[in-house]
Order: C-alpha cells, then sequence, then structure tokens
C-alpha cells in the first residue's frame, strides 16, 4: 500500500462526491407532482418512472459497493466459488418475469408501498405482514451498514481515514460527512434523490469497467498470463487450511454449493425491500417487463467484474482484507486521476443502494408497525413525515453498527439477512399466484425457516471464524454442502404445505382476500387502476 | 361478465406458452447444471471455459427472455382482440 494521501484521485473523488451532493438535493424539484406531501411521493417517486429511470435505479440498487468490492473480493480469494453471483443473476430475471408484474398490478390496485401491504390485504393478517415487515428490516439494515463498509474500503486505500495512529475523531470524520450528506438529501428529496444519482453511479461505473478490463489486461500482459498466473496462485497450499487457496473451475462436490447458492440468492433478491421500491416507482407494468430484458446488461459487467479479482492475483495484489483487493488494484494500475475517478464511482455505488435500503426499510416500519399497531387513522402526510424520519433512525444505526463493532459483524449479519428475506418467499410469491396456502401455516412456515437458517449458519464453522463462517452447510438428508437459505426454504415450503391441509381440514379462519383475481394483470391505462375500488363495482364494470 | 369468462375459457395452455416457459426455464436447466461447464477447456481469448461460457448464457438468457417478452405481447395482444371481437358480435 503506498503511504499517505493520494492528493489527485481525492481530488477526483471529492468532485463526483460534491457533483451528486448538488444533484442530490435538486432532486427534489424532479419531477415535482402537486401531492407531495404523501409516501406515494417521497417513498416511490410518485409511482413515475419510465423503462430507463427504472433500469438505472434498479441496477443502481442492486449493484451495491458492497457488491463491486465483494465480488472480485471472493474470486481474489477463493478463484471459482465466487463467480456463482454470475449464474445468479442470470437467474433472477427469467423469475422476475414471471412474478413482479403481478405485484406491481395489485400493488397500484390497492395503493401498496411495500410487500408487507400486500400481504396484509391478501392473507387478511396483521400478524404475517409484521413477520415480513420484520424479516425486511432486519434483513435491509446490514446491508446498508456493507455499503459504509464500501465506503471505508475505498476511502482507506485512498490514504484518508485509514490508519489505525489517527484518533477516532479525524479517523471516521470523512464517512461521517459522507452519511450526514446522504442523510440530509435523502430526507429532503425521497426516492428521487437516488434515481437522479443512479444515473452518474452507473455512467462511472460502465467507463470504469469498460477502461479497466481493457487497459489491466494489457499492462498484465493478456488473459493468458493472468490466468495462468491465477492457477498458479490458487494452487499454492493456504496455510490456515492445509488445501489448495482455490481452484479455476469447481471441483464435483463444490458444484452443488455453487448451484445452491446460485438458485437461493436469486430467489431471494427480489425479496429485499428496497429491489421490491424501485419496482413499484415504476410507471407500468410494462416497465417491468421490458426491464428485465434490459437487466441483464448489469450481470455481464458483474461478470467482467469479477474477473479483475483474477487481475489483482496476477497484478501481484497483497492484501490481508480481502475488500481492498480492487480498489488496491486501481490505486496501483491506473493513473492517479483515473484512481480517483474509479473510487468515486465505488463510493457513489454505495450512496445509492443505502438511500434506497433506508427508503425501503423506513416504508415497511411506517406501513407495517406504524399505521397497523400504532397509529391505524395516520393521514398520508403523517406517513411521510414518520418515514422521513426513520429513514434517518436507519442510517444513524447503521453507522453506529460500522464504527462500533468489528466489520465482521456487518458481513455475518448480512449472510443471515439472505437466509431470512428468503423466508418471505412462499407469502409473496405464493400469495401472487394462488390464495390456497393459509395464513398461520405461512407464519409457521416462515418461523421454521428463520430458525433453522439463524441455527445452521452460526454452526458453520471457518478457519477464521468459529461462527458464521460461511453460507453452506451440509444438506440434512442429501449429504452435500449446500446453501444455507435455500435449505431453509425447502423446509419452510414443506411445513406451509402440510400445515396449510392440517388447518384447512379443522376449517380454522381463513381471513379476508382484499383482492380479486383480475387485479393481479390490471395495467396503467385500465379505467379503475389506481383507484381504490369496491370489487362490487370492479365486478360491474364489465 | 360475459367477456371475462370467455377469456378464462380459451386454452391456458398454447404452444406459444410453452415456448414463453421453455424460454424462462432454460437458464435454469443450463446454470443449476454446474457439472456441465466446471472445466478450464476451452480456454477462449486466454479465459477459462467456467468463465467464459457463464458470461455467454447472460447474452443467451437475455435473448430468451426478449424472446418470452415478445411472444406475451402478442398473445395478450391476440387475446385482447378476440375477447372483444367475440363480445361486439354478441
Amino acid at each position: 500500500m503506498k503511504d499517505g494521501v493520494n492528493g489527485v484521485a481525492l481530488g477526483v473523488f471529492v468532485f463526483f462526491f460534491l457533483a451528486v451532493t448538488v444533484m442530490g438535493f435538486l432532486a427534489a424539484r424532479w419531477r415535482k407532482a402537486d401531492n407531495e406531501h404523501s409516501l406515494d411521493e417521497w417513498g416511490l417517486g410518485g409511482r413515475s418512472f419510465g423503462t430507463w429511470v427504472t433500469w438505472f435505479l434498479l441496477g443502481g440498487d442492486l449493484y451495491t459497493a458492497y457488491t463491486f468490492v465483494a465480488v472480485p473480493a471472493a474470486i481474489y480469494a477463493a478463484g471459482a466459488a465466487g463467480f456463482f453471483a454470475v449464474p445468479y443473476t442470470i437467474l433472477v430475471y427469467p423469475l422476475i418475469f414471471t412474478f413482479l408484474p403481478r405485484l406491481w398490478s395489485v400493488s397500484h390496485k390497492h395503493g401498496y408501498v411495500t410487500t408487507s401491504d400486500f400481504v396484509r390485504g391478501r392473507f387478511g393478517s396483521k400478524g404475517l405482514s409484521f413477520a415480513v415487515a420484520l424479516t425486511g428490516i432486519l434483513a435491509t439494515m446490514p446491508y446498508i451498514a456493507l455499503q459504509l463498509v464500501g465506503i471505508q474500503a475505498v476511502l482507506d486505500v485512498m490514504g484518508v481515514g485509514g490508519s489505525d495512529g489517527t484518533n477516532w475523531f479525524v479517523k471516521d470524520l470523512p464517512l461521517l460527512i459522507a452519511f450526514g450528506v446522504l442523510a440530509a438529501y435523502t430526507y429532503s428529496s425521497g426516492l428521487r434523490a437516488p434515481a437522479l444519482i443512479a444515473f452518474v453511479k452507473d455512467g462511472l461505473i460502465y467507463l470504469v469497467i469498460a477502461v479497466a478490463i481493457i487497459y489491466i489486461p494489457i499492462k498484465l500482459g493478456g488473459f493468458d498470463d493472468i490466468f495462468a498466473k491465477a492457477g498458479h496462485a490458487f494452487a499454492q497450499t493456504n496455510p490456515a487450511t492445509g488445501k489448495p487457496r482455490g481452484t479455476l473451475a469447481p471441483a464435483e462436490p463444490a458444484q452443488w454449493t455453487y448451484a445452491t447458492l446460485a438458485l437461493g440468492s436469486a430467489l431471494a433478491l427480489f425479496m429485499y425491500p428496497h429491489s421490491i421500491t424501485a419496482t413499484l416507482s415504476s410507471k407500468s407494468r410494462d416497465v417491468i417487463r421490458r426491464n428485465t430484458t434490459i437487466l441483464p446488461l448489469y450481470s455481464l459487467m458483474l461478470g467482467l467484474l469479477a474477473l479483475l479479482g483474477f487481475m489483482a492475483i496476477a497484478a501481484g495484489v497483497k492484501v490481508t482484507n480481502g475488500q481492498l483487493a480492487i480498489p488496491q488494484l486501481f490505486e496501483n494500475m491506473f493513473p492517479d486521476w483515473f484512481a480517483g475517478v474509479a473510487f468515486a464511482a465505488i463510493g457513489i455505488g454505495a450512496l445509492v443502494p443505502a438511500a434506497i435500503m433506508s427508503i425501503a426499510a423506513a416504508n415497511l416500519f411506517t406501513r407495517n408497525i406504524y399505521r397497523d399497531f400504532i397509529k391505524p387513522d395516520a393521514t398520508p402526510k403523517q406517513e411521510a413525515q414518520v418515514s422521513k424520519l426513520v429513514s434517518l433512525l436507519v442510517k444513524v444505526g447503521a453507522l453506529v453498527f460500522v464504527l462500533t463493532m468489528d466489520k465482521t459483524v456487518a458481513i455475518n449479519f448480512q449472510l443471515l439477512g439472505g437466509i431470512w428475506i428468503l423466508q418471505t418467499f412462499p407469502s409473496l410469491v405464493g400469495g401472487l399466484f394462488t390464495r390456497w396456502f393459509h395464513r398461520w401455516a405461512l407464519l409457521a412456515g416462515w418461523a421454521v425457516g428463520m430458525v433453522y437458517g439463524t441455527v445452521a449458519a452460526y454452526g458453520v464453522a471457518s478457519p477464521t471464524q468459529k461462527h458464521f463462517g460461511g453460507s453452506a452447510k451440509e444438506i440434512p438428508g442429501i449429504g452435500e454442502i449446500g446453501y444455507i437459505g435455500l435449505t431453509a426454504f425447502v423446509m419452510n415450503v414443506v411445513v406451509t404445505v402440510v400445515l396449510t391441509f392440517a388447518l384447512k381440514a379443522l376449517k380454522a379462519p381463513e381471513g379476508v382476500d382484499e383482492t380479486s383475481p383480475e387485479d393481479y394483470t390490471a395495467d396503467a391505462g385500465d379505467p379503475d387502476v389506481q383507484v381504490e375500488l369496491p370489487p362490487a363495482v370492479a365486478g360491474s364494470a364489465h | 361478465m360475459s367477456d371475462a369468462s370467455d377469456v378464462t375459457k380459451a386454452a391456458v395452455v398454447t404452444p406459444v406458452r410453452v415456448v414463453i416457459a421453455i424460454c424462462l426455464i432454460a437458464p435454469f436447466v443450463a446454470m443449476l447444471w454446474v457439472g456441465s461447464y466446471a472445466k478450464t477447456d476451452p480456454v477462449f481469448i486466454g479465459i477459462p471455459f467456467f468463465y467464459w461460457y457463464q458470461m455467454l448464457w447472460v447474452l443467451i438468457s437475455t435473448a430468451l427472455t426478449v424472446t418470452a417478452y415478445q411472444l406475451w405481447e402478442r398473445d395478450q395482444r391476440a387475446r385482447k382482440a378476440r375477447s372483444t371481437t367475440g363480445g361486439a358480435q354478441r
């Protein structure tokens, strides 16, 4: 690592940071509506975004700074196993093609802002909706904290706030400033701020990747050399485990892990509240389907990005903390000014998702805890106000988390978050297609999945950690090593199905379903969309 | 209500819809069958098979999703047209 502050890189970084800050505050005026003090406006950008804005917003939201740092870091550490992020993002799009348009339609018809809103409406169960909301908030908080870890990694490599010698306040000041600014414009502009900033973020990211994927291999003597060196490095024995460090293609036993991680992660991605927030902010059903056909562009970028992990090895980057591998590679390879651009891309890449995640968590709290349990007669203006405050609290919480605890805690919780959020799949996606499941069975299945997933993850040891050492474990009954989240999900579904049969036989009360079948296919422009009509009126319109 | 029941009476499983389903399911089969691509040869511009094959599948699955999208649009338009003309004749 170079000593001291990299002045040029820092200057470029600060320039871009200031530019997006100005954009963030101006965003409040972008496509401003008359009725600005409501949750639809603040938390969903007035549900007005077209194909391209949604594309940038979703891309900015799903491909976070942590992704940019962690995916190549995983490749850098172990090779092939880290590449599962690519099949994972390939599988996401055919999957959401089938269910997201239905969620969009029913949400527009009934004014749902969160997934829990839908679950409550569909199953008539505040308990189930509370479980979904709580899972969403718990899974999102550490994710926000990880965005801070991403910014920290960049600041470290630039030489600001990194060294342990300085006092804590000076050390953390850059991070505090970055987050203070983020909190301020999210508060004032809502979802419009990250939507606008996402343009800059993705533009920078694509630029950096395009340059990196051409420039670095030329400097390193081509992909042949890169992979030869990486293969050599992976063959070395890791002193901690006594096994080779990694492989260039997964061996037989690792293939189950690879496939289950890809599938489980793909199923989980659109259960996260922030992905749903970005989806519901689009203006029509078609925008979503069209987006599933252009979003894979990001998967391609992710694949190229992952290859940077091999380049870091070939370039001889030696870091003890794998998270620093890619920022360090940029610092070593690029001229200072372009390293600054690359760091700005990662830094801004943290701000966009952090903003959307805090908005999504705040919406969940407001709609499904505050309104359902504390103040049922809250006005739209009060809802928006509570959401704004909670979004601040969520961010402060994440900041405290990162500053007071070890980074591995945030990573452990994020791993757990992925396992947890997958347990809401049966209630949400199941509910979108059928009302067959019983609400109590869904709740029991969710609880079983949560408990199994947490206990199993706690029990995974790695050479460096006694608990939460990884996300894969032996699948009971099969004996292969698979993703814990997916195993928990299968248990969840089995329990749900069995109990649904039992509860139906016992004639347990089903709860009221406020949706009707045609709600799930409604589109913008249909006469009754966005206006709440009683089912009888909607039916007689035919 | 007669229009709505006409729509539901039209066959749910049609050849077009089967094709749509295949387009959407194919990436799952290809990607989850890790054994089919867990090898380093043949190498393409220096990149081992394992990596370029999966990145190629990003493009293939995109093409498949686009196909599914267009077939679905056509299917929906045809259905809508059928149900409105059916209603007008009544």
